[in-house]
């Protein structure tokens, strides 16, 4: 996978069409069409506000409707990313069959889509931050890069869940246990200060996850000083580059499997 | 093929070996991975699909790939177009190279036609500019003007084709690779093929195109290759690589009825004799059929078809007053007086009455008629005569 080749005229515009194709496709049939794209989160939203804002009260943390919407906006994204990401080559495989091309470009333009989605979503973020008068800092131009950390993360990881379907179809139903367990232990409905005062070492071991750290970076910057950030609870210049690596060792480790696996696709599909 | 210049060729294909693992069960998933694993099994069987394969593809030629089913044709093909990975030896390709092994790849139903265009355009190599600018004349080309802002899954199946083919003769890649395009479409959708195939001849491009149709590869191939379970059996000219195509396909089916008929039941063996299989106008054909073990057969059928599926003619033994019992060993005599194309034959071994089956041979020797005297069209010359009237 070189870098030249990902950029060269003909990989750019299949991955420009490939992008447009899974967008028109994706609502296809459906009155409200895009629109869904940000009614869904935008209910789980409305959901988890409801049962924890106000029924079960978890949410001690200022502004934490925004706090709320942008964490679950992330994790939609990452979710989404890494989903459709993993079951993008195996729903290919009639293409794969067909015609060569690299094979990359499905994951990516599938990881794109879901990125795309994001952007839609986080002009609601921005509209409630607005409603909720939350004041806009300058930090908040922070926040690409944590989008980027999390994009990074979910190319990585679909890159390898996307080799890894291909050979055996229940990477699906195991990613999708996993990513249940993981919408729990990563602080998205609650605080993660709630997790800090019972165990300073069990929120700094929460933190070590990367999309954790991005979220709460997120919010951080966006939102509110509240949010608990890996800075904030350690000195440890290591331990705060933690999650950056194994961001980077996991998009890296997906990439080669990726590669080293992606020539024998069309005859294992 | 002793000393030929580098810069000649455009395919090389060395020592290539191709094997898939064929797996037991159907399931691929972790369980099977872990019954596998306790059991000690392997969970799939190795199936050697090409050995040994070697030829070269100079630049400019129309090569042919002919083979039956499961020869390992279309594997090659899937080689040569980078979409399979050969095992072993390799593919040295010199040039662009647009395979078309289906044509209207990515084409998706719930799209427009424009829609679709656009990303078939993108999946063969074109940018979206390109695509853009030669836009106009596809749809012209496809007959589609008034369509065009249509989901697909609203043409017919006629429509798809030629909006598919319309952008596949854009390819300008140095090499074309050709799936069996010709098996779809109409008659005059097969002309078009044939006009498309003609204008890269003359424009000297190299194309290799896999078939089935002995009268393509004649027409329009420099060269030929015939496979056979996944080895090369005969590389040369068509016409060669035709006839060879013709005797092979059909000693293969005498084997499948031996085997078929092994074990309880009768044995049917037939046989053209002197193997002459590619035939002028006119000339005799000679069928030794014997048959074993089959009771009471009182009535033996002769038929012959195009292999595009024309009845041509058929008569039996009742017809025509041949007293068959006792009999095990028949000669068929037949004058062919029918025009160019491929044939088969098929036989029937009857009872009392027609419904009473004992045996049918669906896929009988096959022959060819080969004339390049014969001027007329058709299936066969029929009685005629002109009289002009001077008013």
């Amino acid at each position: 996978m070189k870098l030249k080749n990902i950029f060269s005229k003909r990989n750019r515009s299949l991955l420009r069409e490939l992008v447009i194709t899974d967008f028109k496709l994706r609502y296809q049939g459906s009155i409200l069409g895009y629109a869904w794209s940000i009614l869904k989160p935008l209910f789980l939203f409305a959901i988890m506000y409801v049962v924890f804002g106000l029924m079960i009260k978890i949410g001690s943390v200022e502004h934490y409707a925004v706090y709320l919407l942008l964490g679950i906006v992330l994790w939609t994204f990452f979710s989404e990313a890494t989903n459709q990401g993993m079951n993008s080559i195996v729903a290919r495989g009639d293409l794969l069959r067909k015609i060569n091309f690299p094979k990359y470009i499905i994951v990516l333009s599938t990881t794109i889509s879901a990125l795309i989605n994001l952007c839609l979503n986080l002009m609601i973020v921005i509209i409630l931050m607005l409603l909720n008068g939350v004041e806009f800092h300058f930090s908040a131009t922070m926040l690409p890069i944590y989008i980027l950390e999390i994009y990074i993360l979910a190319l990585g990881l679909a890159f390898y869940l996307s080799a890894l379907s291909v050979k055996y179809r229940d990477t699906s139903h195991i990613w999708e246990i996993i990513m249940q367990a993981a919408f729990y232990a990563t602080p998205i409905i609650y605080p993660l200060a709630i997790v800090a005062e019972k165990s300073n070492t069990l929120a700094q071991l929460l933190l070590l996850n990367p999309v954790t750290q991005a979220v709460q970076d997120a919010r951080y910057s966006f939102i509110t000083k509240e949010s608990l950030t890996i800075h904030g609870m350690s000195d440890d210049i290591f331990f705060t580059m933690v999650p950056f690596l194994i961001t980077i060792l996991i998009f890296f480790g997906g990439t080669y499997y990726f590669k080293k696996n992606s020539k024998y696709f069309a005859e294992r599909i | 093929m002793s000393e030929i210049n580098k810069s000649e060729i455009a395919i090389s294909v060395k020592d290539l070996h191709k094997t898939f693992k064929l797996p037991h069960e159907q399931h691929s998933g972790i369980k099977q991975l872990l019954v596998n694993r306790l059991k000690g099994a392997k969970g799939y069987e190795n199936q050697h699909v090409l050995k040994n394969i070697n030829f070269e593809i100079k630049k400019g030629e129309f090569f042919g790939i002919v083979g039956r089913n499961g020869s390992g044709k279309s594997t090659l093909l899937k080689i040569l177009a980078g979409i399979y990975t050969p095992d072993k030896g390799g593919v040295d390709i010199n040039g662009s190279l647009t395979p078309f092994i289906e044509l209207g790849v990515g084409f998706n139903p719930e799209l427009t036609g424009r829609e679709n265009v656009f990303l078939n355009g993108a999946l063969l190599g074109f940018s979206r500019k390109e695509v853009e600018s030669m836009y106009d004349s596809i749809v012209e080309f496809a007959e589609l003007e008034k369509f065009m802002d249509q989901k697909l899954k609203n043409y017919s199946s006629g429509m798809q084709v030629r909006l598919a083919f319309s952008v596949a003769i854009r390819a300008n890649s140095d090499i074309l690779i050709l799936d069996e395009v010709l098996a779809v479409g109409d008659a005059a959708f097969q002309a078009k093929c044939y006009d498309y195939f003609e204008e890269l001849k003359r424009n000297k491009k190299t194309v290799v195109l896999v078939t089935h149709d002995m009268s393509a590869v004649e027409r329009f191939c420099n060269r030929a290759i015939l496979l056979s379970e996944g080895s090369l059996l005969v590389d040369g000219r068509p016409s060669i690589v035709a006839a060879k195509y013709t005797i092979h396909n059909y000693k293969s089916t005498v084997k499948d009825i031996y085997k078929k008929n092994n074990d309880k039941e009768g044995v049917v063996k037939f046989s053209i004799v002197n193997n002459k299989t590619i035939l002028k106008y006119g000339e005799d054909i000679k069928i030794n059929l014997d048959w074993k073990n089959l009771k009471n057969v009182k009535n033996v059928g002769v038929a012959i078809y195009k292999n595009t599926g024309e009845y041509i003619y058929g008569t039996n033994t009742i017809i025509d007053k041949v007293d068959l019992t006792n009999e095990e060993k028949i000669t068929y005599n037949l004058k062919l007086n029918i025009g160019n194309g491929n044939y088969h034959f098929r036989f029937g071994f009857f009872g009392n009455t027609d419904q009473e089956i004992i045996q049918f041979v669906e896929n009988g020797p096959t022959f060819s008629i080969n004339d390049h005297t014969i001027a007329w069209g058709g299936l066969t010359e029929l009685d005629h005569q002109w009289v002009t009237r001077n008013v």
